[in-house]
């Protein structure tokens, strides 16, 4: 077993997939290998949290981060990007430890209701991200807007590509 | 920064909701073909067919053009891989957060583990 063990290579990167379900709705999901209980500790313990939610890739860095997170209890998200800032807040309307958690997207009239399943199969979690909009214009608004933070992905990865060429196969 | 008017996207997803659409879409994809080509290849009416062209071509998904007494339709202007690329850029996005995510899942796995070793002990 040891020795079969150590032949295999590192296990491949879990894939992030997104569909959009409907006109007002879009769905993302990967699967982590961690057992469920430490998933959703990663997701609503502010510490932990901020850790990941803002990619280093992004080019923005979370100034504030303050997470109560049980039924009626509220969030704060506050970025800053150049020289401007943005935050983000809003209410957490579900929370059950270790399965599921609903929050509202206040910031904006046409903001998601999100909602994040943790499922627990053999050691491992399947997530579901799910963000349900108004209308399917405020969707495609927001679209705009993750696009902003995409784009940047898209552009250092060129630049990480122009860097691999130069440096010869890596 | 990338802008997509609503009513572009309004269109498009309007049009690709319906598997018939899809499919003359897939068709274009291969080869050109007439309104008659595709009415036969859907087994449907010529009204028919050339409804769904037109809500294709709306969305600027396929474009037609008459010669003598033929409409040739073919892919429009906009391609599929817009949309395709604006669900990507989401995806990317997604995928550099969860990227982080796993590393910190590995840290607090890790820690739980030294931790338990510790009560044992």
């Amino acid at each position: 077993m040891d020795a079969r063990r150590k032949s295999e290579v590192a296990p491949m990167k879990n894939r992030t997939t997104v569909e959009r379900k409907s006109e007002r709705e879009i769905v993302v999901t990967r699967t982590f290998n961690g057992p469920a209980r430490i998933v959703f500790e990663a997701w609503t313990k502010p510490e932990l949290f901020r850790q990941w939610w803002v990619p280093k890739s992004v080019g923005m860095s979370l100034l504030s981060c303050e997470m109560d997170v049980r039924v009626g209890g509220g969030y704060r998200l506050e970025f800053a990007h150049g020289n401007s800032q943005m935050a983000f807040f809003g209410t957490y309307k579900e929370v059950t430890p270790h399965s599921r958690l609903v929050w509202t997207n206040d910031e904006s009239d046409g903001g998601a209701v999100s909602t994040v399943t943790f499922e627990e199969r053999g050691g491992k979690t399947l997530l579901v991200y799910h963000e349900l909009y108004p209308s399917k214009e405020a969707l495609d608004a927001n679209a705009g807007m993750e696009n902003a933070m995409a784009e940047t992905f898209a552009q250092l990865d060129e630049l990480l590509v122009t860097l691999g060429a130069s440096a010869g196969r890596s | 920064m990338v802008h997509y008017t609503q009513t572009r996207f309004d269109a498009s997803f309007a049009a690709l909701s319906d598997a018939t659409r899809r499919g003359v879409l897939e068709q274009l994809g291969r080869a050109d073909a007439s309104i008659t080509d595709l009415a036969e290849k859907f087994r449907m009416t010529l009204t028919g067919i050339k409804k769904h062209v037109g809500v294709l071509e709306q969305a600027g998904l396929v474009s037609t053009e008459k010669v003598g007494r033929v409409r040739t339709c073919k892919l429009g202007p906009r391609r599929l891989e817009e949309e395709g690329a604006w669900i990507e850029r989401y995806r990317q996005l997604w995928d550099a957060r969860f990227d982080e995510l796993d590393n910190v899942i590995k840290e607090l796995k890790r820690k739980e583990k030294t931790d338990g070793r510790k009560k044992k002990e």
